[in-house]
């Protein structure tokens, strides 16, 4: 079956839930069929956070199992490592570079792995790290990284990147349109 | 016209569609969203109960009144008001009434896996289980139409995959709003023994006539495909199902409670092998195995703990070894932490440090049972902080031994089911530290308002509950107010709440920084003065790492800017003075 089945990782607080949202709006204004599914509740006191879009002509599970994902977004490059058995062989990772100290780092309990941008390229042949923070703050707000990410895989998906535009203008405040849409655009090019 | 939105916001508009008059309820993930909802469209009145028995007792009453009425609450919630729901189902209703529950297969955020399944067959009563948003939005129509043409209570139940899970969702004609007669029926409402005992044979009955309709109804669906292996499911496991096996045959049950035996019957004889696929107990396969029906996959193979997917159903079919590759050992974990600025931090930091035992409860403070704090060493069920701590300390008196307990409580678990335990403290002589963080909000679910806050689910001004004057009327003689951001305070207080004998009660009032959007002027580290000890990495803050050590040096504390929320735990946690003062505390 043709379904098109996206991960995005990232940290309580990031904007993960917005990015999916986005990602599935595109899907539906496109004329497909769209699963979307996060687990939340606890996701905003700095915790790991996972959601799943699923597209298709006709959708029927809300998650994705490890080992199928086409695509795996992650806000973060701990992250990115802690999901990325969910991409199917030959499936493509872009990730934001900048780290978020886990509260066991923060506290002294457990060390941020120096390595980890070779452990995830060794993990996943297929994989694009980016400073989403750099360019969002260029954008005009450090929040925007979400925008970015959701810019950086725009032309990997099965959606019209016009489409995501659109999106992001409908889901956006009035006053954070410019911003939002200049950092889709900054992640696109990045 | 076409929306995306989760099975709870779907049960909401639904709601609002289908003649729905009053909605109560208490918070829990994941069937939270569902009342906030109701609150943002605006059309229905609703409310948040102190607790789910107060919310589907206000449901009955509303019933009863002759407004279709819908109450919520997660799993757990139905314990809470299991009381009001075991004899509801004898009363019955005036008004449709839906009883609206979220589990948790998975343990997403919640403290067990109870199936509410059981319930349905406890109370005997129907159970509707939508299986994706359009499902959640229709059953709510569905499940009125049925309490009111049967008399009786109906719960309808989600799991998180269809609570949170946002699917299409097609809305239907508006059905206006039609209050009923209010109508005194002594018999049916008022359940003496003698009425009781009318009223449990019509129970019976009326469960038979609930399996015929059963047996008939479009809720439970055969589609047939390939015989070789017939699957019976509900809810978002027909969809794992369905991922799993396209061509198969299922037979996908909308109403789980009571079964179509005749259906399932039929349904097992036209097929080779009959799977069972339902996440959490065996509550088909039990009974199914109990009509004398011969079941070749089922519990046996899925699991009785966490969610079912696809992968897993083709294993227990026997099909395939799982796809799932494995994740990635040994990374640091990211478990959710008190928010930078939170006043539970510093609470936290002291009772780590006195290292007394905390029977504690459920809510954000519950991180405190976490490393590095480590400072919480019972958590049962809501409001089970005072009651329990009440009990130890009656065995310690018993066994001569003088520790004291201490009690740690939120506000909203406070006036869900901590006051009656503080009445007994209060009452039965009794000898613990109740410690109550009353942050002005339900946080952990993600910031209600209840009857502490000030404000209704609307966010209109209420009437507000002043802690210290209820604990007080309780029977508490000593109440003191705690600044738990003040850490040589906090340790102070803590220490002549232990030393005096009898009960003894610290209310601490700092707002939830995130519910009310708190912002402090945020610390600076002194690099000289840092010598790398760590002390204030004891305060768990994600603001806070170490930065590179130079050669011989041991690595420096370094506090990020972005993160850190000026709380000022950190600045008392360390001994050389190299942290400065957030403004405006201490
Ligand atoms: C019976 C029951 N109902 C609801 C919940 C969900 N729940 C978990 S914590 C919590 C509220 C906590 O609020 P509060 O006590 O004010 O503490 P805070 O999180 O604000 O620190 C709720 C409603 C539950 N666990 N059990």
């Amino acid at each position: 079956m043709d379904i098109f089945n996206i991960v995005i990782a990232g940290v309580g607080g990031q904007g993960v839930l917005l990015a999916s949202k986005v990602l599935a709006e595109s899907a539906l204004a496109s004329g497909m069929d769209v699963k979307q599914n996060e687990v939340h509740g606890m996701a905003q006191r700095g915790g790991s956070v996972i959601s799943f879009v699923r597209i298709g002509k006709e959708v029927f599970s809300p998650v994705v199992i490890p080992g199928t994902a086409d695509i795996l977004i992650s806000f973060e490059p701990l992250e990115a490592l802690r999901y990325v058995h969910y991409l199917k062989p030959g499936g493509m990772l872009v990730y934001n570079k900048v780290t978020i100290n886990p509260s066991t780092v923060a506290s002294g309990l457990a060390t941020y792995p120096a390595d980890v941008e070779d452990q995830i390229a060794k993990a996943c042949p297929d994989a694009h790290g980016i400073d989403a923070l750099s360019i969002a703050r260029a954008a005009g707000n450090d929040k925007a990284v979400n925008m970015v990410m959701v810019g950086a895989v725009m032309k990997k998906l099965p959606i019209n990147a016009g489409v995501v535009e659109g999106v992001v203008r409908s889901v956006s405040k009035e006053k954070g349109i410019d911003v939002n849409l200049k950092a889709l655009n900054g992640g696109a090019a990045a | 016209m076409k929306k995306i939105i989760s099975g709870n916001e779907a049960i909401a508009l639904s709601f609002g569609d289908s003649g729905g008059v009053f909605a109560s309820g208490y918070p829990g993930t994941p069937s939270t969203e569902t009342l906030e909802e109701v609150a943002r469209l605006g059309e229905v009145y609703c409310e948040w109960a102190p607790n789910e028995k107060v919310g589907l007792e206000s449901a009955i009453g509303a019933s009863i009144a002759g407004g279709r009425a819908l109450a919520t609450m997660k799993h757990v919630g139905v314990n809470v008001a299991a009381d009001a729901l075991l004899t509801l189902n004898y009363t019955g209703v005036n008004a449709g009434l839906i009883l609206m529950v979220a589990d948790d297969p998975g343990m997403h955020s919640s403290q067990n896996e109870q199936d509410s399944r059981n319930y349905a067959k406890f109370a005997k009563i129907p159970m509707l289980d939508p299986a994706n948003s359009q499902e959640a939005y229709d059953f709510v129509r569905d499940g009125f139409e049925i309490s009111e043409q049967f008399d009786t209570p109906v719960m309808l139940r989600t799991t998180t995959r269809i609570s949170h899970a946002k699917g299409v969702v097609e809305q239907k004609e508006k059905i206006e709003p039609k209050i009923g007669p209010w109508v005194k029926d002594v018999p049916k409402y008022v359940m003496l023994p003698n009425y009781g005992k009318i009223k449990h044979v019509e129970v019976e009955a009326r469960l038979l006539k609930l399996q015929e309709f059963a047996e008939t109804t479009p809720l439970n669906r055969v589609e047939m495909g390939e015989r070789s292996l017939g699957i019976i499911t509900s809810g978002v496991a027909y969809q794992h199902v369905r991922e799993a096996y396209p061509n198969a045959s299922v037979l996908k049950l909308g109403l789980v409670h009571p079964l179509p035996e005749r259906k399932i019957r039929e349904f097992a004889s036209l097929v080779g092998r009959l799977m069972i696929v339902e996440e959490l107990d065996a509550i088909f396969e039990e009974q199914i195995r109990a009509m004398g029906i011969r079941v070749d996959i089922g519990k046996d193979k899925i699991p009785l703990c966490g969610e079912v997917n696809a992968d897993i159903i083709r294993v227990a079919a026997g099909d395939a070894i799982a796809l799932g590759s494995a994740p990635i050992a040994a990374l640091p974990q990211r478990p959710p932490i008190f928010c930078p600025g939170c006043a539970h931090r510093g609470l936290f930091s002291i009772l780590s440090k006195l290292k007394v035992f905390v029977s504690g409860d459920i809510g954000c403070y519950t991180l405190g049972a976490l490393p590095p704090m480590s400072a919480m060493h019972s958590t049962i069920c809501m409001g089970a902080s005072i009651s329990a701590a009440h009990g130890m300390a009656k065995v310690n008196e018993i066994a001569g031994r003088s520790e004291k307990p201490v009690a740690v409580i939120g506000d909203s678990t406070f006036f869900h089911s901590g006051m009656t335990g503080l009445l007994s403290m209060a009452y039965n002589n009794g000898n613990a530290l109740v410690i109550i963080m009353d942050n002005r909000t339900t946080g952990m679910t993600g910031g209600q308002e209840n009857p502490g806050s000030g404000r209704v689910l609307q966010g209109q001004p209420a009437r507000q509950v002043d802690i210290v004057a209820l604990v007080k009327v309780l029977g508490i003689e000593n109440v003191v107010e705690l600044n738990a951001y003040n850490l040589a305070e906090t340790e102070a207080a803590i220490k002549k709440g232990l030393e005096t004998p009898g009960p003894y009660v610290l209310v601490d009032k700092n707002p939830c920084i995130l519910r009310y959007r708190i912002k402090q002027p945020v610390i600076a580290v002194d690099p000289e003065k840092c010598t790398g000890c760590r002390a204030c990495l004891k305060a768990a803050c994600v603001a806070l790492g170490l930065g590179a050590a130079a050669a011989g040096e041991r690595a420096k504390v370094q506090v990020d800017p972005n993160i850190c929320n000026g709380c000022g735990v950190c600045v008392q946690l360390c001994k050389f003075d190299a942290m400065s003062e957030a403004k405006g505390r201490g």
